[in-house]
């Protein structure tokens, strides 16, 4: 489809283009981290390319995957993706960067909230949901999840069934009843004016 | 007795100078939808605003990677929940370009014709329930009347008048009814009459007007700089419309135009919204000519789809056919893909990551109003604090999709 953009890309960062693919017909660049924020630059800037609409981004977790042979050791656990598109040209394109290893130490990447305003809450959101850092981000709070939240739920070492309440589960001594043993929608609970009132209709 | 205020000068009124910190939501009559702003007020004029998201944060995408891949159809539901079908559709959409699949030439028709029902039902609610938080009770509930006429179509399909989980991987939960054409063709004139009815009653309304005009604007570049898409952003001028641009299904044999905006603001944003309903009308009418009302509604991929439930019961192959996909899932290759519709609010995409098995390993989903609501705190910024309501009505902030 934009073949071209790829090969611009190459052409223009040699071996900070660390792989491409076009499966299914979306192009895709792998991107050395350390080079993220300039790709987006040329990327926003060339007049051929014109990527003005940001539309996404998103963090995919590896834990299991070996070190990359990069160079700097890094391993890529955290693969931030990005989905841009042009308006105007009509093309689109992926890039991806392989961050963190695999205690997500070192998962770092520049911010481009500066070339896409749009950025700012999808970083926010990567940061909150995977747990990458970026670099320059004017206000890299959570935004999905509270502030008193621990870990990042989209990594897939977070336990799909923790919860963190912030206002403590009830124990069995508060509640003076066995909590185990009643059931989802019991005889005594509900509404006043639902299951229980009718019982009790039905039964003067 | 002398008016108390005859020595007063204007001048000399000292207001307090000092910013008001004024919290607004999470649960505001005025804020459909669960989301807080905490404002800096001068006056009453926005020095700052801060937009905060994620009250109806259900970990969408961390549950998706727990079931089967047509489990996650009841989840896309929820996500945009006054339009769901066009979650449903650009999810199937997007499994199925993993899977290398097209479905029948009758499957595509009856998708738009849901889709486009479901847009109809999505914009009646957003212009509605911006008009009555500016106080016009009446439209809304014409358009609401409106809305149920859509619904009843839906319910009549699929069987729920909200959360339908009607599509699938490689097809439609059922066949359309025997009378669907017909309840459309019943339908749409009383819809169109409706919209027209509360659309007059607003559109000469000069306090309306007033109250829309100007207010929340934002330029062409600036908007797509933010990630707009959809109505929000043709309203600024922008002709991006993923069904003309890029068309999946039948789009590209239908005939139907793009409303734009020329200001980019709440009345543009209204107009567009109120225009769609009218192409979508267009749209609906040229697909049930051309829908076929024989032939297969999923596609012959046993891989995928399950099979008749009389084999089911009465031949070992189906038997084990239907287990499998239940049990284990449809396997998906291995792979990722990224697929966009146009969706109620703007470009609806998908993200998916395979390993092959019948579990998804990553989905993602990519909200509209997500960013649409990230350029919230930019179009009320030195406004004033009356002009939130009819911008942010206008945006079409949808919880359930902003917030995952």
């Amino acid at each position: 489809m934009s073949k071209f953009v790829l090969e611009k890309l190459r052409e223009r960062f040699g071996t900070a283009i660390l792989e491409t693919h076009s499966e299914f017909g979306d192009d895709t660049a792998i991107v050395e981290p350390s080079h993220w924020k300039s790709v987006c630059q040329f990327l926003r800037e060339d007049p051929t390319l014109d990527f003005d609409l940001p539309v996404d981004l998103c963090g995919v977790d590896y834990p299991s995957r070996p070190t990359l042979s990069a160079g700097s050791g890094v391993a890529g656990r955290m693969e931030v993706v990005m989905h841009l598109y042009s308006v105007s040209k009509q093309h689109r394109i992926r890039l991806k960067a392989r961050v963190g290893d695999e205690d997500m130490d070192g998962a770092e990447l520049d911010s481009v909230t500066s070339i896409w305003p749009g950025m700012n809450w999808l970083e926010r959101e990567v940061w909150d949901m995977s747990g990458v850092r970026f670099r320059g981000h004017p206000d890299l709070r959570r935004i999905l999840m509270y502030p008193e939240f621990e870990g990042h739920p989209l990594q897939r070492t977070y336990p799909a069934d923790k919860t963190q309440p912030l206002v403590a589960y009830r124990s069995e001594e508060e509640a003076g009843v066995p909590l185990h043993k009643i059931e989802p929608f019991g005889p005594e609970e509900g509404m006043p004016f639902g299951r229980l009132a009718v019982r009790r209709a039905e039964d003067n | 007795m002398e008016a108390l205020d005859l020595d007063l000068e204007e001048g000399e009124l000292e207001l307090p100078a000092e910013p008001m910190h004024l919290n607004m939501g999470p649960s505001h009559p005025a804020m459909h939808g669960t989301v807080r702003i905490v404002l800096e007020l001068s006056g009453e004029t926005i020095v700052k605003a801060d937009v905060q998201v994620g009250y109806l944060h259900r970990g969408f995408e961390k549950m998706c990677e727990r079931g089967t891949w047509t489990q996650v159809f009841p989840y896309v539901d929820r996500l945009n929940y006054v339009s769901p079908m066009l979650n449903n559709v650009g999810y199937a959409l997007a499994v199925e370009k993993l899977c290398g699949l097209s479905v029948p030439d009758r499957c595509q028709w009856y998708r738009m014709v849901l889709g486009e029902l479901a847009r109809i039902s999505d914009h009646l609610t957003c212009t509605g329930a911006m008009a009555m938080e500016l106080g016009a009770f009446t439209p809304f509930l014409w358009f609401l009347k409106a809305r149920e006429m859509v619904w009843d179509i839906l319910e009549e399909e699929t069987g729920a008048r909200l959360t339908h989980s009607f599509g699938r991987i490689g097809g439609m939960a059922n066949p359309p009814t025997a009378d669907f054409k017909g309840l459309c063709r019943a339908a749409l004139p009383k819809i169109l009459g409706l919209v027209e009815e509360g659309e007059k009653m607003l559109l000469k309304n000069r306090i309306f007007i007033d109250r829309l005009e100007n207010v929340g604007s934002i330029s062409g570049a600036e908007a797509t700089a933010f990630g707009w898409t959809g109505p929000c952003l043709r309203a600024t001028g922008v002709a991006y419309d993923i069904r003309k641009a890029h068309p999946y299904l039948k789009y590209d044999e239908v005939e139907f135009d793009v409303p734009v905006g020329t200001r980019g603001d709440t009345l543009d944003r209204f107009l567009v919204r109120l225009g769609e309903i009218r192409q979508a009308k267009r749209i609906i009418e040229q697909s049930i000519e051309r829908m076929p009302d024989e032939g297969p509604v999923n596609c012959d991929d046993p891989r995928v789809v399950l099979p008749d439930k009389m084999d089911v019961y009465t031949t070992i192959e189906a038997t084990i056919q239907h287990f499998k996909l239940i049990m284990e899932g449809a396997k998906v290759p291995k792979g990722e893909v990224y697929s966009y519709t146009e969706g109620g609010n703007g470009e609806l995409g998908y993200y998916l990551v395979s390993d092959g098995t019948g579990t998804p390993y990553r989905v993602r989903i990519r909200p509209p109003c997500f960013q649409i609501t990230g350029g919230l705190s930019r179009l009320i910024e030195g406004r004033m604090l009356a002009d939130i309501v009819p911008t942010f009505g206008s945006l079409n902030m949808i919880g359930g999709e902003c917030d995952h």
